[in-house]
C-alpha cells in the first residue's frame, strides 16, 4: 500500500440507537476515505457521534447499515472472534485515561499485545524496548502504572499501541487528562510516529490545539463531515 | 510473560483479599482432611471385618455379660468352626489417660478365630501357655514402647481383684501384627482364665463371643440357631455377622457417615457462596481492564480461560495447603489417638476427591464470573474507546 492509498472507506454507514421507544440517529449515509499515512483529528459537540465512528473504525462497534472497509475487505460483518484478531493485527488503541493494567510494569503493559503473536519471548522483548524507546520510556520499563505521570503512562499506552506495529492509530482523547505542555508532547510523538514510521493516525479530540497537530480536521456535526482545510 | 502472568497477578492484585479467601478454602480443605480421617478411623471395623466371623452379644446389648456356658452350647451349633470368647478388661498403663484397649480372651480358640493376626510361633505358643502372659498388638507396643519379655501392671477402670487391686501383672509374651494392615493391631490379650480367677464380681461371663463358621453363606442360619437356642432365657442372644457388629458399635456414637458428610457439605457450600461472591466482585472490578483486553484483540473465549483459570488456581493454592495441614496434623494427631482410632489417617482416595473438589470448587466458583468477562462489551465498559 503506497502513502496516498485508501486505508479506510466508509460507504453509506449509519448508526442508530434505541433508547426505549425512540429511536436516536447519530449519523445517516456518511461516507468518508482514509488514506494510509493520514493523521486526522475527528472533532465535533458532544453526542456528534466522534467516539462510535472511532469505535467503528476499530472494529468495537457495528454499524446500523452501510461498510466499513479496510484495505479494500469488508470489517464490519466479521464475528467477534475474527475482529478481535484483525484488531490485533491492524489496529493500536490509545486511550484518553490511559488504561494501562495496574498489576504489570510498563515493560508487561506494551507487551500485552504481543501475547497474541506468535514472536519468541526474545523478540517480544527487543520489540518492548524498542517501543520504550521511542516513546522516551526506556528507562521506565520496570516502573508500574501507580509509580508514573500521567504523560509517562500515556508515553507507556503509546509503545503499547505500536509494538506490535499496527497500521492504523485510533486515539480517543489523547490528551484529554494532561497539561498542555505534556499533551503537546504526546501530540510531537503522534506526529513523529505518523511522518517518521508511516502510522495512519485517527484521533478523536475537543481540543482545537491537539486537533492543529494533525494533518487533517474532520468536524462532525449533525451527522455530516466538514472538512476544515490545513496549510 | 504469558496468559499465566496475568492470571497469578490478577489473582493476587489485592493480597488481603487473596489471603482471606486462601484461609477460607484452607480452612475447608482441612475440615474436610480432618473429618475424612476420622471417617477412616470409624470405618475400619468394617472394612478389616471377615466374612465368616459372627459375633453374638447379650440382646439388651454388649455391656450386659453372657453366662460361661454359652462358650460350649455355641459349639454344639450345626456349621459353627470356633467359638472364641471375651471380656472387655478395660485397662490402662500407670495413668487413666494412658488408655489400653484390652480384652481377656481364651488366646487358644481367639487366636483361631482371627487368623489375619500374624504371631511369631514361638511367641504364639507362649501366650498360649503362659497363664499370665499378654499378647500385645504391633501399634500398641510401639506407643508404649513395649517388648516382648517385659512385665507390665495393667491397671482396670472396670474390674477388680479378689484382694482389692484393680492391677493385672503382664508378662508381655507376644507381639502381633496384622497380615495385610486393613486389621488394628491397637490393643492387648490377656488370659481370660487368669482375668476370671482373680475377679471380685461378675465371674464366668463374657461380653462377646466371635464365632467363625464352616460356610459364610450359612451365616444366616447359623445366627437365628444361636439366638433360637437363648431365646426365653435371662440373657438372650444377639448374633450379626462382624461387620454388622462393629457397624452398629459405631452408630453408638451416631451415624458418623452423615454427620460427616452434612458437616463437609456446610462447610463447602459456605465457601462456595463466599469464593463465588468475591470472584463476581473481584471481576466486576476489573471490567474496565478485560475490555481493554478485548480491544487490544484477546478474544472472548480466552478471557474466559484465564478468569476460570484463576479461580482453580485460587481454589487449588488453599485446598493443597489445607489437605497438607490435614495430612499433617492427622499424621501428628494419628499417635495420640492410636489408642482409640488406630486408622485415623488420610488415604490416597481422600486425597484424590480433594482434588476433584478443589476442581469443582474452582469450576463452580469461576464459570459465573468467566462468563461475565467474556460478556464484556468494550463499548460499555470503557464509555468510550
Amino acid at each position: 500500500m503506497n502513502a496516498t492509498s485508501p486505508l479506510y472507506e466508509l460507504k453509506d454507514l449509519s448508526k442508530r440507537y434505541t433508547r426505549g421507544k425512540e429511536t436516536v440517529t447519530i449519523f445517516d449515509a456518511l461516507d468518508m476515505t482514509i488514506n494510509t499515512g493520514d493523521f486526522i483529528a475527528i472533532m465535533g459537540p458532544s453526542g456528534s457521534g466522534k467516539t462510535t465512528l472511532l469505535n467503528l473504525l476499530g472494529g468495537i462497534d457495528r454499524p446500523s447499515s452501510g461498510e466499513v472497509l479496510f484495505e479494500g475487505q469488508r470489517i464490519d460483518n466479521l464475528s467477534q472472534g475474527k475482529l478481535a484478531k484483525w484488531r490485533a493485527a491492524n489496529a493500536g488503541f490509545i486511550f484518553q485515561f490511559y488504561n494501562l493494567m495496574p498489576t504489570l510494569t510498563a515493560a508487561q503493559n506494551v507487551e500485552l499485545p504481543l501475547l497474541l503473536t506468535s514472536l519468541s519471548g526474545k523478540a517480544r522483548k527487543d520489540r518492548v524496548k524498542t517501543a520504550l524507546e521511542i516513546v522516551g520510556m526506556g528507562e521506565r520499563a520496570r516502573h508500574r502504572p501507580g509509580q508514573l505521570s500521567g504523560g509517562q503512562q500515556q508515553r507507556v499506552a503509546i509503545a503499547r499501541a505500536i509494538v506490535a506495529d499496527p497500521k492504523v492509530l485510533l486515539a480517543d482523547e489523547p490528551t484529554g487528562d494532561l497539561d498542555r505542555t505534556t499533551a503537546d508532547e504526546i501530540l510531537e510523538t503522534l506526529q513523529l510516529l505518523n511522518a517518521e514510521m508511516g502510522k495512519t493516525i485517527i484521533m478523536v479530540t475537543h481540543d482545537p490545539a491537539a486537533a492543529s497537530h494533525a494533518k487533517r480536521e474532520l468536524h462532525l456535526n449533525k451527522g455530516r463531515f466538514e472538512e476544515k482545510g490545513k496549510a | 510473560m504469558n496468559d499465566a502472568t496475568l492470571v497469578r497477578k490478577n489473582l493476587f492484585r489485592k493480597r488481603l483479599r487473596a489471603v482471606l479467601l486462601t484461609i477460607s478454602i484452607l480452612i475447608a480443605f482441612l475440615i474436610y482432611g480432618m473429618l475424612g480421617a476420622m471417617q477412616n478411623a470409624f470405618s475400619m471395623g468394617t472394612e478389616g471385618a471377615a466374612q465368616d466371623r459372627l459375633v453374638t452379644v447379650n440382646r439388651i446389648n454388649f455391656t450386659v455379660a453372657l453366662p460361661y456356658a454359652y462358650w460350649d452350647r455355641i459349639q454344639q451349633v450345626e456349621g459353627v468352626r470356633t467359638v472364641a470368647p471375651a471380656s472387655w478388661f478395660g485397662g490402662y498403663y500407670q495413668e487413666p489417660q494412658n488408655f489400653v484397649q484390652s480384652f481377656a480372651v481364651d488366646p487358644e480358640t481367639y487366636i483361631e478365630a482371627y487368623p489375619e493376626l500374624v504371631f511369631q510361633e514361638d511367641q504364639r505358643l507362649a501366650f498360649i501357655e503362659g497363664r499370665t502372659c499378654a499378647a500385645v498388638g504391633q501399634a500398641l507396643a510401639t506407643q508404649y514402647g513395649w517388648s516382648v519379655g517385659e512385665r507390665i501392671p495393667l491397671m482396670s477402670n472396670i474390674w477388680q481383684q479378689q484382694d482389692g487391686s484393680q492391677a493385672w501383672e503382664l508378662d508381655i509374651c507376644a507381639i502381633f501384627d496384622d497380615a495385610d494392615g486393613t486389621y488394628p493391631t491397637n490393643y492387648l490379650m490377656l488370659h481370660y482364665e487368669y482375668f476370671n480367677e482373680s475377679l471380685l464380681f461378675g465371674r464366668d461371663s463374657f461380653h462377646w463371643i466371635a464365632i467363625t463358621t464352616e460356610d459364610p453363606s450359612q451365616n444366616d442360619r447359623i445366627s437365628r440357631d444361636i439366638d433360637e437356642l437363648f431365646a426365653n432365657s435371662p440373657a438372650e442372644t444377639s448374633t450379626t455377622t462382624e461387620a454388622a457388629f462393629n457397624a452398629a458399635f459405631m452408630e453408638q456414637f451416631g451415624n458418623i457417615g452423615l454427620i460427616l458428610t452434612w458437616v463437609i457439605g456446610a462447610a463447602f457450600a459456605t465457601i462456595l457462596m463466599i469464593v463465588g461472591t468475591t470472584m463476581v466482585m473481584a471481576v466486576n472490578e476489573r471490567t474496565r481492564e478485560i475490555a481493554v483486553l478485548k480491544t487490544l484483540g484477546f478474544t472472548a473465549p480466552r478471557i474466559f480461560r484465564m478468569v476460570l483459570w484463576e479461580a482453580l488456581l485460587l481454589s487449588f493454592i488453599g485446598g493443597l495447603i489445607g489437605l497438607g495441614l490435614a495430612a499433617l496434623a492427622a499424621q501428628g494427631a494419628s499417635a495420640a489417638l492410636a489408642g482409640f482410632l488406630p486408622s485415623f489417617g488420610l488415604t490416597w482416595t481422600n486425597a484424590l476427591t480433594a482434588i476433584a473438589f478443589m476442581v469443582a470448587l474452582g469450576l463452580i466458583t469461576g464459570v459465573l464470573p468467566a462468563w461475565n468477562a467474556m460478556r464484556v462489551r468494550i463499548s460499555e465498559a470503557l464509555g468510550k474507546i
